[in-house]
C-alpha cells in the first residue's frame, strides 16, 4: 500500500495548493460566513462525494492530528470509511472514531452530539454553498444580495413556507445569519443540528468542491437560524428515546428492523450511542437487544 | 414652484454607440407630482426613466434626490448599497411588463410582502395583514393571497406589481408604460386605480407613456421628448391643448386622427 502513494506528498495535495486552501480558509475565517472562491482540485473521489471537504481537511491536517469522518452520523458508512482510510494512507495520521478523541472531524449530514472543544476543528462537506441558488438562480445576482445584505427573498422562502404549510418546512440545510452579516448555508444538516454551530468553541471549515467554495466559522460567533418573530425556529427532533442508549436530546435515525414493519429509532450520532451505552445507559430495545 | 424639489436632474447626455439617446436632458419633479414623458417610440423615454432612476450612468449630467432628512443625494455618485436601499423602500419601479418584477413562482403575498421583509420586518402575522390590505387596495380578492401569480390574468399582474410597490410607502415611484399592452377596458380601469392611489398617497410619479390620452388623465406636467431631447416641457393641458414645437402638434394631431 505504502509503494502505491509513495509518489503522492503529505495528505495527497502538493504545498502549493494546500497553501492556495489555507490562504481561501483565512480570508473566509476573517470574514464569517462569507463564501471565498477557491481553486478546487480534482480529488480521487467524485464530487458529491465531498471533495471540498477533504481538500479542507488535507490543507489543516498535521501529523499529529487524530482524525474522525463521519457521514449522517455514522462512523462506519461507506463514505466516511473511504475518506478515513484516504487520509490514513497519504498523510499516516491517526484515526479515531470518538468525538472526543478527535482534533480534526469531516462530517456529512450532522454535528456531533457532544459539544466541541476549542483544540478541534469541525470540516463540512458542502454540496451547494449558495443558501439562496434555489431561489434566485443567477450567481451574479445572489453575489450583490450577499454584498449588500440584502436577504428579504430568503425570507419570502419562510413566508410561503408558513403560507402553505403553517410553519416553516425546512428540515436540512435550514439558513442561518453569520455573525449578523452574511446569509449562510450550514450544509445538508438537520435544522436540528443549527443550534450547536451558535457560540461553538470549534472552528468550523466548509468546503464546497464541485462549487469552488470556501466559508468558516470562527469559534464563538453568532449564528441565527432565520426565523419570524411570531414563528420562532425550533429544532425539531423525533418525539422518541434512543431505543438502544434511551437519549431523549439526540437526533434519531428511524431504522426498520424487521419485514413485518418494525421500526426502531436510536440515535444518529453511532459513537454517541456507543460511549452512552458504554457508561451504562440502556434504552428499551437496547435491553431486548442484550436478552437475545 | 419654490417648494424644494424631490428630484433633479441637468444637462443628461448619453449616447448608444452612435445613437444620441438622451440629449442635454434636464428634469425637475416636486413632492407629490405626477410627471409624464412622452414621445414616439425610441425617443428616449425608458433610457431617460432609468437614468432618473439611477439604473443607468448617463455620459454627463447630474441626477440629485432630496432624502426625507432634506439633504440632496447624488444618485449616480451614491454608494451601491444606499442606492439599493432608496430602491428598497422610498423608491418604486413599476415596469410595463410586470413579470420582470414580479417573482412568478412566489404567492401574491409574498410578493406584496418581499419590501416589507426586505426593510427587516420579521412579523409574519403583520405582513400578512398589510399583504391583505393592499390586495384590497388593488381589488384583488383576499382568497387570492396565496396563488401564484401564474394563473393571474394582464391587468391582475399589473395591479399586483403595483401593490407589491407601493406597500413600503414610497414617495417616489418611476412607471415605464404602466398600462401598455392590455385591453383598452383593462387600461382604463387601471388608470383610474393608478390615479386615485397616486393622489391619495401623495406619491410624486415620473410616468413614461407613448399614449398622450394616459399623459392626459394623470400627469399635471408633461416632456415631449423627440431624437433624446426634451422637445417642449409644461402643464400637461397647456401643453396638449395648444403645443408649441412642431412635434408636439404632431403628436397630438396624430392622436386626434386615431
Ligand atoms: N441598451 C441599449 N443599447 C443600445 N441602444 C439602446 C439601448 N437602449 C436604448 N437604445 C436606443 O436608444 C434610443 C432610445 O431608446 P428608449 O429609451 O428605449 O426609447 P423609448 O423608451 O422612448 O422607446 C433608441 O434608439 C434605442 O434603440
Ligand atoms: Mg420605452
Amino acid at each position: 500500500m505504502t509503494s502505491e502513494i509513495g509518489g503522492y506528498n503529505f495528505a495527497y495535495l502538493d504545498e502549493q495548493t494546500k497553501r492556495m486552501i489555507r490562504r481561501a480558509l483565512l480570508k473566509a475565517v476573517a470574514i464569517p460566513g462569507h463564501q471565498v472562491p477557491f481553486g478546487s482540485r480534482e480529488m480521487p473521489l467524485p464530487y458529491g462525494w465531498g471533495t471540498g471537504g477533504i481538500q479542507v481537511t488535507a490543507a489543516v491536517l498535521g501529523a499529529d492530528d487524530v482524525l474522525k469522518v463521519i457521514d449522517q452520523g455514522a462512523d462506519d458508512t461507506t463514505n466516511a470509511v473511504s475518506i478515513r482510510r484516504f487520509f490514513a494512507r497519504t498523510a499516516g495520521v491517526a484515526t479515531t472514531t470518538r468525538t472526543a478523541e478527535a482534533t480534526v472531524i469531516q462530517t456529512r449530514h450532522r454535528i456531533p452530539e457532544q459539544p466541541l472543544r476549542e483544540d478541534q476543528i469541525l470540516v463540512y462537506q458542502v454540496p451547494m454553498p449558495e443558501p439562496m441558488a434555489k431561489l434566485e438562480p443567477s450567481r451574479a445576482e445572489t453575489r450583490r444580495m450577499h454584498g449588500l445584505s440584502d436577504y428579504g427573498l430568503m425570507h419570502v422562502k419562510l413566508y410561503e413556507d408558513i403560507a402553505r404549510f403553517g410553519q416553516i418546512s425546512i428540515s436540512y440545510d435550514y439558513p442561518v445569519m453569520v455573525n449578523g452579516r452574511y446569509l449562510m448555508s450550514p450544509s445538508p444538516i438537520p435544522a436540528f443540528d443549527n443550534p450547536k454551530m451558535h457560540q461553538m468553541a470549534a472552528l468550523q471549515l466548509f468546503g464546497a468542491g464541485r462549487e469552488k467554495r470556501i466559508y468558516a466559522i470562527p469559534p464563538y460567533t453568532d449564528v441565527r437560524s432565520l426565523d419570524f418573530e411570531d414563528h420562532p425556529f425550533r429544532a425539531i427532533r423525533a418525539p422518541h428515546p434512543c431505543g438502544l442508549c434511551g437519549a431523549e436530546d439526540s437526533y434519531l435515525d428511524e431504522v426498520v428492523t424487521d419485514n413485518a414493519g418494525g421500526r426502531l429509532f436510536v440515535c444518529s450520532d453511532t459513537d454517541h450511542c456507543a460511549e452512552r451505552r458504554a457508561c451504562g445507559h440502556v434504552g428499551d430495545d437496547g435491553v431486548a437487544e442484550a436478552a437475545e | 414652484m419654490n417648494e424644494p424639489r424631490l428630484l433633479e436632474a441637468n444637462g443628461l447626455t448619453l449616447h448608444f454607440g452612435a445613437i444620441p439617446a438622451l440629449v442635454d436632458v434636464d428634469a425637475q419633479l416636486w413632492p407629490g407630482e405626477v410627471l409624464a414623458i412622452v414621445g414616439e417610440s425610441g425617443s428616449g423615454k425608458t433610457t431617460l426613466l432609468n437614468v432618473l432612476a439611477g439604473r443607468i450612468r448617463p455620459d454627463s449630467g447630474v441626477v440629485q434626490y432630496r432624502a426625507p432628512d432634506g439633504e440632496m443625494l447624488d444618485v449616480h455618485a451614491m454608494p451601491a448599497p444606499a442606492l439599493r436601499g432608496l430602491h428598497r423602500s422610498d423608491w418604486g419601479f413599476v415596469q410595463q411588463n410586470p413579470r420582470e418584477n414580479l417573482r412568478m413562482g412566489v404567492s401574491a403575498g409574498g410578493n406584496v410582502g418581499e419590501r416589507l421583509m426586505a426593510r427587516g420586518e420579521r412579523h409574519y402575522g403583520d405582513i400578512r395583514a398589510e399583504a391583505l390590505r393592499w390586495l384590497a387596495e388593488v381589488e384583488i380578492d383576499a382568497d387570492r393571497i396565496d396563488d401564484l401569480p401564474r394563473v393571474f390574468s394582464g391587468g391582475m399582474l399589473q395591479r399586483l406589481q403595483i401593490a407589491r410597490t407601493l406597500v413600503t410607502h414610497p414617495r417616489l415611484v418611476f412607471m415605464d408604460e404602466p398600462t401598455g399592452g392590455l385591453d383598452v377596458s383593462v387600461q382604463a380601469r387601471l388608470l383610474d386605480l393608478i390615479r386615485s392611489l397616486v393622489a391619495r398617497l401623495g406619491i410624486a410619479v415620473v410616468l413614461v407613456t407613448h399614449d398622450i390620452a394616459v399623459a392626459r388623465l394623470l400627469a399635471a406636467r408633461i416632456m415631449v421628448m423627440q431624437r433624446g431631447r426634451v422637445v417642449e416641457t409644461g402643464l400637461t393641458d397647456q401643453v396638449l391643448d395648444d403645443p408649441q414645437h412642431p412635434y408636439t402638434q404632431l403628436l397630438v394631431s396624430s392622436v386626434l386622427a386615431a
